[in-house]
Formats: structure tokens, C-alpha cells, sequence
């Protein structure tokens, strides 16, 4: 029998050596390719030795598939992949009821269920009565499968997540030739991994369809998408990949200096796969040379950005309130996690706004803004590099380790179709001066070191307007302080206004800002669907907000801002428009909203 | 040396800017602007390719007094800076101008890492044993005990001699210089610009507000010759007015001898070897101090090796041209993607 599902979601947890994130990076491969929608999320054990079998080293990997309506990683499991007591502990707290448990029936011992906290053995106390739990011998069939091939046993339990796989596999009536082709080509050099892991995942698929406990399989046919070539990405990825089609719009190097950093140091690793293309890379000493180092390198004309998290921000400071003295075009990426100090550096957390927004000394203004999704990663990454250097200022671009370490798939965007980044050059010496501005941007124009005729010295300390030579008179400096205010409110010309989704409503708008957009976007979609007055708007332009900003919220008798963290963009809001009220929901538990949560919470306000 | 006539492009006053120097008078940093204004000149170095990043403290206002491109940043920080300038157009002659305060305390970690990684920049470092800017507190090469307005009661804390400190980085190019001898600067500021990799140029330089005379004694019109050791590579380190006096390594120390005082000839005296790549030696030098050694000044070490932007570009170049990819098109489009029609 097979049982036709719009969506799923499915969890992959285990110790953190039980490969889950293989496991689920192949089912996600094979998945994205079916045509159904997908979004991913690991879930990484915080300390990297937890020990074996206790639920802080657990592993997980949650994959949401669908035919339509999958705008986030979904809020709990309806298919738990444990592999063993501390996997199934760690996520009982959070699973649909009637969600089916497949557990490695091998890996519950007395000392494994003590291990993981549990006080009786939930396979046989009656306590998992609301789910249906499939248990497998998952060890003990994986080892007879390949007994015969002669590797040792650490080689031998390293394949059990193939059996998981394909057990998997076949409930969801998915093939399994693009993991083997996988294998294959891996492990090419080493054939017989290749056969254990290929061995194993047609044993689990077998033995799925053998037993009786399965009472259906299930089938989620494609989504309906944009015709066009896919990929799936991650939200780092994405990130490196659109600094890199910014450069070679912007006809310029790009340049990275930065220092590493959980969850920020992948857009590293992929950038620095990417010499090819011309990237430059530096890692510094520290985040202070990682910062300097690309503004030393923006100063010599190249597309210059820093990557980093909160703690590596607050190190940053100093220097990005040099690069907006110096007008000088600088990205800077900033992964968030939780925080304040070292805070939850694996966990997710979109509390580093305020410190973007106002975290320097002086009237230090810069452009903020925030990717939605893995993917869109890609163009905010863009964008923020097209408005550094069009307007000739820093760009801090938020994204937050949800997104970065998530994945969905993305429309592959050519260079073709990407706009041109036109960097603010000048090529009349009779015109120039250091500090001179385009009539419209306000921007300088961007001169670089090697030019003849242009020699200038630019600095720190407060610069004479035009000249940009060092001033200390008193109506000067409140004239440039106004001036790099208003470079940077002018970038709200350049930018798209503000969209809201549900026209007709007129109750409830929903705020939302960020990397939380698939989860905002799915509750109010399907309170909509329930006909419900509800409308959400979400910013990724924060500083400086869309022109319309004002006339969005005007509609609504209630507006509340949803956010993970105690209210810092509600707080932004409430400032610059104090006639409106914002109400606030907030969460800090360094997870990312549910849509059940913000359900309840939306049909309260409705109600009240 | 022998004085030759250069044909210089630009005279050293044409390297200069129209800002008015605003260095109190007197101050050694007057002498060091011209200096580095002849080097240029004499290096025929394109205005526009000569670029000078400093961090903050009064050297650091160096670039506002050259006509060339300039950054004046922030305090410590210009190594970063100037790093990240290097790597994005390594055909610039990067200079930084920066203090003891600057590079070697709020900035050390920058210090030592640009020693270490061996790119190629001049740092001008000017070594006044005080913070001038914040009129008169100790710097990490105050000598210990100095009574300053933040010691009042001496500083109870060890100085770094900034060449053991380079050295022990890693240093392929240390030297050191006085500020008073504008033609010892311009002999030491063009090897220093002409070494591949990242030299450090020592300037003892005069605070005549805050710390009048702190290297007096090394240059002083009657004391100078018996404390001052400059030293050229391939030559024997001879000093002393009658150049009669030199340095001789005895078992593992260093001593200074006479000539012709108990049969010492030139051949007992140490010819100086700054090419070596052992710095054995050339550490050794840089900690002669008074009273017991005249200081070594010239070109302590400038050994070669392989700068770090030389090593960075030539492994991007070779990445750029043995890609399997041709463009972005190609990565995007590459492994698992699929189509929707
Ligand atoms: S305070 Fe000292 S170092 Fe600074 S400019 Fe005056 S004399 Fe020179």
C-alpha cells in the first residue's frame, strides 16, 4: 500500500560518529532531485568530544520535504531515525504524535538506556505508546550483510547509517542509485567501503520491505516549481557564491579577511576553494587584522569583505567605524549564533541586530541587512556587496546559523542574469577631490592607490568636507555627521519597497526579519488558508527601512514583531515610529520559531 | 659611502604634501619625513605607487605629510591595514609609519604576525620610548624605572628591544637607525624598501616634549661615535672616532676590543653578516646596549626568503590557471544539480 503525503519531516539522530549528517545529506540529495520542495537543518552536538551515548553528543540532521507549503525545516519529526537510547531521548521532546520511531533495537542495553538518562527501557515501559516504533537490529544485521568483505569492525559499524538510509528510502519509495553512484565515485580507490555502505543500504531497503511493520509505504510526489536548473545549498555556501558573482559583476577582485568562527567559518572554507576565480584570501591573526586587512584592501580597490559571528563583531567595532569615516565600500557578514559572550556559539539566534545597527562609538551609521533563507543567501550577499560599493559605505549583512548551516535548493542564477555592480570611479582628476559627492548617492568616488594624479590621504580622524583633509572645526564636523547619515538614508532610494503578503487584511500584520522568514511565511500562510485577518510583511533591509515602511504598517489594528531575541528590531521600530504600537514575540532558546507556536500565539491576538 | 649622482624624476620636496607639519618643533620625526622623501626620490619610486598606512600616535600623522596615497587608521592597527592593501595590489611600495605604542603594544599581535608571515612592507618604526600623543605615560620600551605621568614611582615592568622581539618573530629584515643621521636613514630606508619581505626599520627617535634625549647618549655630537655600531653587511663592525675599536665574538659572547691593544688585529674582529640566515649573530647584536656596547645600527638582518604575497599570488595564479572551471557559470552548473523543465 502506498499513502500519498504533501509533506514530511524526517529526523536522522544519533551519536555524533553514527554518520547522520552523511545519511541525511544523501537522502536530501536524492530527495531535491525527485522535484520536491526541501529544506534541512544539522543540529550539531555543542562540544565536539561529548562522550559516546549521552545526549549532549547526539548528532541530528532534520530534513522537510514536500510537494508544497515547505518554507522551513518543519517544527517536529513525523519519521525518528535514533540510533541509539541518547538519540531517541534528545528528541522525545519534540515529535508529532503518531510519529514513527525507527530505532536500532541492538543499541538499547542496560548501560546505553542508563547512558542516555532514561530510567526504565522506553522500548518495552510502554512509555513510546503513541508513536509506532519500528525497532531494527540495525548493528547486528549491518555486520552479517558484510561479514564476508574482511574490514575491520570500526569500518563495519561506520556503514549502519546505510542501513537506516535504506530503510528510509523505501518508505518513501525513493531510489537508491544516486547514493550508490555516490559511493562509487567517493570511494573509487577504496571498493570495498564502496560495497559495505552500497551493501548495507540495500540491506535496510530490504529488510523495510520484508517486515510487516511498515503497514504502508509513502509517496510525496514533486512540487511545482520554476523551470530552471537546481542545486541544493546551504546558507554559507550561498553566501561565498554570491561575494563571488558580486566580484565579477563589480569587475574586481574579491578580496577575504577573516579570522575563524563558529557558525561563520564554512563561507571561509568555500571561499577558499575558489582561487580559481580569482578570490584572495587572508586569515588573520585575529577578527581586528580580519577586518582592517579588508579594509586595507578595499582602500586598494578590491571587493573587500570580513566574515564573522557576534563575539568576532564586538572585536570588529573600531575598524568598521574607520571604514565609515573613510566611506570605503566593506562587507561584513555576520553569522549570528546565540549570544551575549561566547553564548551558544552552535545554536541559532538573531540577537546581534542592535549591535549591527548601533554597536560603535560616535554617529556611526551603516547599512544593515538580512538574508530569509539559505539560498537567498546568494542574492543578499549580492546585495549587500552592490550597495557598498555603489554608495561607498560598510554593509552588515545578517544571516544566523539556521540558515547558514541549512539547506534548501536553489534556482541556479547565471552571471547573464545578474545585474552590473558599478563601482563610484572617477576619470576627470579637474573634477575630483577626496571627498567630493555624487549629487544623488552622496557617495565619494572611489579612487585607489597606483592612480596617478589622484594621490590623497584619507583617515580616522573627522575629514573636511569635500577636501577630506583633517578637521576639527565644530560646523564641520556636524556637517559630515549629517552627511554620512544621510549617504546611508539614501540607500532607501535604491532599494525595493516594502511587500506585505495579505492585501485584503487589515487585523493582524505580522513583523518578521531574516533568516525566520519560511517559518513566518508558513504560519500566516496557512492562517490565510483558514481564513483568518492576517498579514505579514518581512524585512531584510533593516538601515535603512523601505521608503513605504510607514504606509505598510498604517492597514492594522495590531502589529506584532516576531524575533529570537528580546525584542531588539521591535525596539528599532518602536523608535522610528513611535505612533505605532508593536507587540512582541520572542524567543531565545537558541532554536528557531515552530509554526504551531506562532499559530497559538496569532489566534490569541486575533481573539482578544 | 661614496656620494653618486641619481637621477631622480621627482625631487624629495616633491613627495611632500601641502599639509602643514604639525610636529612640535624640534621633534625627530622632522628628520625622518625627509629621509624617507629622499628615498623615494633617489628609489625613483612613482608618486602614486608609494602608499603609507599608519595606525595612531605622532609618527602615525606621517601620511598627511606625503603627497603620495595615505591611511591614517586606527591605534595599532595598521599592519592589518596595510596587509590587506599588500595582498590586493602587490605593486605597491607599502610603507607604515607606526610607534613603539603603536606596534609594539596595542598592536603587538599585528607585530609579530607581519614578521612572521613575511610580507612585503617597510614599517618605519619609531621608537621614542614614550607616548607622545597622550602626553607623557611609559610605552612597553621604556626602560624599567622610568618615572613618567603614569609612573610616577618607576615602572616596574621589563621594556621590549624591539629587534630580540622581530627576531625571535622571524625577521628577515631588521635594522636600526637614528634620527639625528639623515644619511644613515636613506642608506638603511632604501635596503629596507629593496628587501622583498617585511622590514623593520628601528628609528630611535627624539621626544624632545616628553622624553628629551632618551637615546642622547647614542647620538650625541661627543658620544656618538663610541655608541654607535653601524654596521653593512660584508664589513667588519668597526666603531669609535678612530674606527680603532670593534666587536669580537668571544666563546658565546660578544666583546669589545681595541686595536692594537693586546695584539688584537682587524682579522680578530667580526665582519658583519647580515645575509645570514642563521640569526644566531644578528639576535646578539641587537641587544648591545650601553653602558658595556656601543648599539648596532644599519642593517642588522636582511636575509632573503619568500614573501607572503609573492607565496599567495603565485598559488592563486597557478589555482586560476590549472581550474577545471571557466567561470562561475561552471561551478554553479557543476555536480549534483538537477533540472525542472
Ligand atoms: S610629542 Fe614628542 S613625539 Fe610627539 S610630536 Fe612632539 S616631540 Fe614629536
Amino acid at each position: 500500500m502506498k499513502t500519498t503525503l504533501d509533506k514530511v519531516v524526517i529526523k536522522f539522530a544519533g551519536d555524533s560518529g553514527d554518520g547522520m549528517q552523511l545519511a541525511g545529506t544523501l537522502f536530501t540529495d536524492t530527495t531535491a532531485n525527485l522535484g520536491n520542495q526541501i529544506a534541512t537543518f544539522p543540529d550539531y552536538p555543542s562540544e565536539i568530544r561529548a562522550p559516546q551515548g549521552t545526549v549532549a553528543g547526539v548528532s541530528g540532521f532534520q530534513v522537510h520535504f514536500g510537494t508544497a507549503g515547505v518554507h522551513s525545516i518543519g517544527d517536529a519529526p513525523d519519521v525518528l531515525i535514533a540510533m541509539n537510547p541518547a538519540a531517541l531521548k534528545a528528541n522525545l521532546i519534540n515529535l508529532k504524535s503518531k510519529c514513527t520511531i525507527i530505532v536500532d533495537g541492538d543499541s538499547f542495553s542496560k548501560k546505553t538506556i542508563e547512558k542516555a538518562g532514561f530510567e526504565t527501557n522506553p522500548l518495552e515501559d510502554g512509555s513510546l505508546g503513541d508513536y509506532q516504533v519500528i525497532e531494527a537490529p540495525v548493528t547486528s544485521l549491518t555486520k552479517t550483510s558484510i561479514a564476508d568483505l574482511g574490514l575491520d569492525n570500526k569500518s563495519v559499524i561506520r556503514c549502519k547509517n546505510m542501513f537506516a538510509l535504506g530503510m528510509v528510502f523505501w518508505l518513501f519509495n525513493e531510489p537508491l542509485e544516486q547514493t550508490i553512484d555516490f559511493f562509487n565515485q567517493k570511494f573509487g580507490k577504496k571498493p570495498l567501503i564502496a560495497q559495505a555502505n552500497i551493501t548495507v543500504l540495500k540491506t535496510g531497503h530490504n529488510f523495510a520491505e520484508t517486515i510487516e511493520a511498515f503497514t504502508t509505504s509513502y509517496v510525496v510526489p514533486p512540487a511545482k516549481k520554476a523551470p530552471g536548473t537546481y542545486r541544493n545549498i546551504t546558507g554559507n555556501e550561498s553566501t561565498a557564491w554570491g561575494l563571488m558573482a558580486a566580484a565579477k559583476k563589480a569587475n574586481r577582485d574579491l578580496f577575504l579577511g577573516t579570522y575563524p568562527i563558529t557558525p561563520a567559518t564554512d563561507i571561509l572554507h568555500e571561499l577558499t576553494k575558489h582561487k580559481w576565480s580569482g578570490v584572495k584570501i587572508f586569515q588573520a591573526e585575529d577578527e581586528i587584522a580580519g577586518v582592517c586587512s579588508a579594509i586595507g584592501a578595499s582602500f586598494a580597490g578590491d571587493l573587500a569583505v570580513t566574515t564573522t559571528s557576534g563575539p568576532g563583531m564586538a572585536l570588529k567595532t573600531e575598524a568598521i567605524g574607520l571604514a565609515i569615516m573613510a566611506e570605503l565600500p566593506l562587507v561584513i557578514v555576520n553569522v549570528q549564533r546565540g549570544g551575549p559572550s561566547t553564548g551558544l556559539p552552535t545554536k541559532t539566534e538573531q540577537s546581534d541586530l542592535s549591535q549591527a545597527l548601533f554597536g560603535r562609538n560616535g554617529d556611526s551609521p551603516a547599512v544593515v541587512i538580512a538574508a530569509s533563507s539559505p539560498a537567498s543567501c546568494f542574492d543578499w550577499a549580492f546585495e549587500a556587496c552592490r550597495i557598498a560599493v555603489e554608495h561607498m559605505t560598510p554593509v552588515i549583512l545578517l544571516t544566523e546559523s539556521y540558515i547558514a548551516n541549512g539547506a534548501e535548493p536553489w534556482k541556479v542564477k547565471l552571471l547573464d542574469e545578474l545585474k552590473e555592480i558599478c563601482p563610484n570611479t572617477c576619470n576627470n582628476v579637474e573634477e575630483w577631490a577626496p571627498y567630493k559627492r555624487n549629487a544623488e548617492t552622496l557617495a565619494r568616488k572611489w579612487v585607489t592607490p597606483g592612480t596617478p594624479g589622484y594621490e590623497h590621504r584619507i583617515g580616522g580622524l573627522e575629514k573636511e568636507d569635500e577636501t577630506g583633509n583633517v578637521s576639527y572645526m565644530p560646523l564641520n564636523h556636524e556637517k559630515m555627521i549629517q552627511l554620512r547619515d544621510e549617504k546611508v538614508a539614501k540607500v532607501a532610494v535604491d532599494i525595493p519597497l516594502q511587500r506585505v503578503k495579505g492585501k485584503d487584511a487589515n487585523k493582524l500584520l505580522v513583523i518578521g526579519w531574516g533568516g525566520q522568514f519560511g517559518i513566518l511565511f508558513g504560519a500566516v500562510n496557512e492562517m490565510q488558508q483558514d481564513g483568518k485577518n492576517i498579514a505579514f510583511t518581512h524585512f531584510n533591509y533593516i538601515n535603512p527601512l523601505p521608503q513605504n515602511t510607514k504606509q505598510v504598517f498604517e492597514k492594522f489594528e495590531r502589529i506584532i514583531v516576531c524575533e529570537l531575541n528580546n525584542g531588539q528590531f521591535a525596539n528599532y521600530l518602536q523608535a522610528q515610529f513611535p505612533e505605532f504600537k508593536f507587540e512582541r514575540y520572542n524567543k531565545m532558546q537558541g532554536l528557531p520559531f515552530q509554526i504551531k507556536e506562532l499559530k497559538e500565539q496569532f489566534n490569541q491576538l486575533l481573539e482578544d | 659611502m661614496e656620494t653618486e649622482t641619481i637621477q631622480c624624476a621627482l625631487k624629495p620636496k616633491e613627495y611632500g604634501s601641502d599639509q602643514e607639519v604639525k610636529w612640535c618643533p624640534g621633534c625627530g620625526d622632522y628628520g625622518v619625513l625627509s629621509a624617507v622623501q629622499k628615498t623615494l626620490s633617489e628609489l625613483n619610486i612613482p608618486k602614486e605607487d608609494a602608499t603609507f598606512i599608519s595606525g595612531i600616535g605622532c609618527s602615525s600623522r606621517f601620511p598627511y605629510y606625503m603627497g603620495c596615497y595615505g591611511f591614517h587608521t586606527i591605534h595599532g592597527r595598521a599592519a592589518g591595514i596595510a596587509t590587506g592593501t599588500k595582498i590586493a595590489n602587490p605593486n605597491l611600495s607599502v610603507w607604515m609609519a607606526s610607534g613603539d605604542g603603536d606596534s609594539l603594544a596595542i598592536g603587538g599581535n599585528h607585530f609579530i604576525h607581519a614578521v612572521r608571515r613575511n610580507i612585503d612592507i617597510n614599517l618605519l618604526l619609531f621608537n621614542n620610548e614614550i607616548y607622545g600623543l597622550t602626553k607623557g605615560q611609559y610605552s612597553p620600551t621604556s626602560e624599567k624605572g622610568k618615572v613618567t605621568k603614569s609612573s610616577p614611582h618607576g615602572t616596574v615592568e621589563e621594556p621590549f628591544n624591539p629587534g630580540e622581539l622581530a627576531l625571535g618573530a622571524n625577521s628577515q629584515f631588521f635594522a636600526r637607525v637614528v634620527d639625528t643621521d639623515v644619511k644613515m636613514m636613506v642608506e638603511v630606508f632604501k635596503q629596507a624598501e629593496q628587501h622583498k619581505g617585511f622590514a623593520v626599520v628601528e628609528i630611535l627617535q627624539n621626544c624632545v616634549i616628553f622624553n628629551d634625549k632618551t637615546h642622547g647618549i647614542i647620538t650625541g655630537k661627543e658620544t656618538k661615535a663610541d655608541h654607535q655600531l653601524f654596521l653593512r653587511h660584508g664589513e667588519p663592525m668597526l666603531f669609535g672616532a678612530e674606527k680603532n675599536k670593534g666587536i669580537r665574538l668571544n666563546g658565546l659572547r660578544l666583546e669589545v676590543v681595541t686595536l692594537g691593544e693586546n695584539g688584537i688585529t682587524e682579522a680578530d674582529i667580526l665582519v658583519h653578516d647580515a645575509e645570514n640566515k642563521d640569526k644566531t649573530l644578528q639576535y646578539m647584536l641587537t641587544q648591545l646596549k650601553h653602558p658595556d656596547f656601543p648599539v648596532a645600527l644599519g642593517v642588522i638582518r636582511g636575509a632573503t626568503a619568500v614573501t607572503y604575497d609573492d607565496a599567495l599570488h603565485a598559488q592563486r595564479d597557478d589555482e586560476m590557471a590549472n581550474s577545471k572551471f571557466a567561470s562561475l557559470d561552471d561551478l554553479f552548473l557543476s555536480g549534483n544539480t538537477f533540472k525542472v523543465e
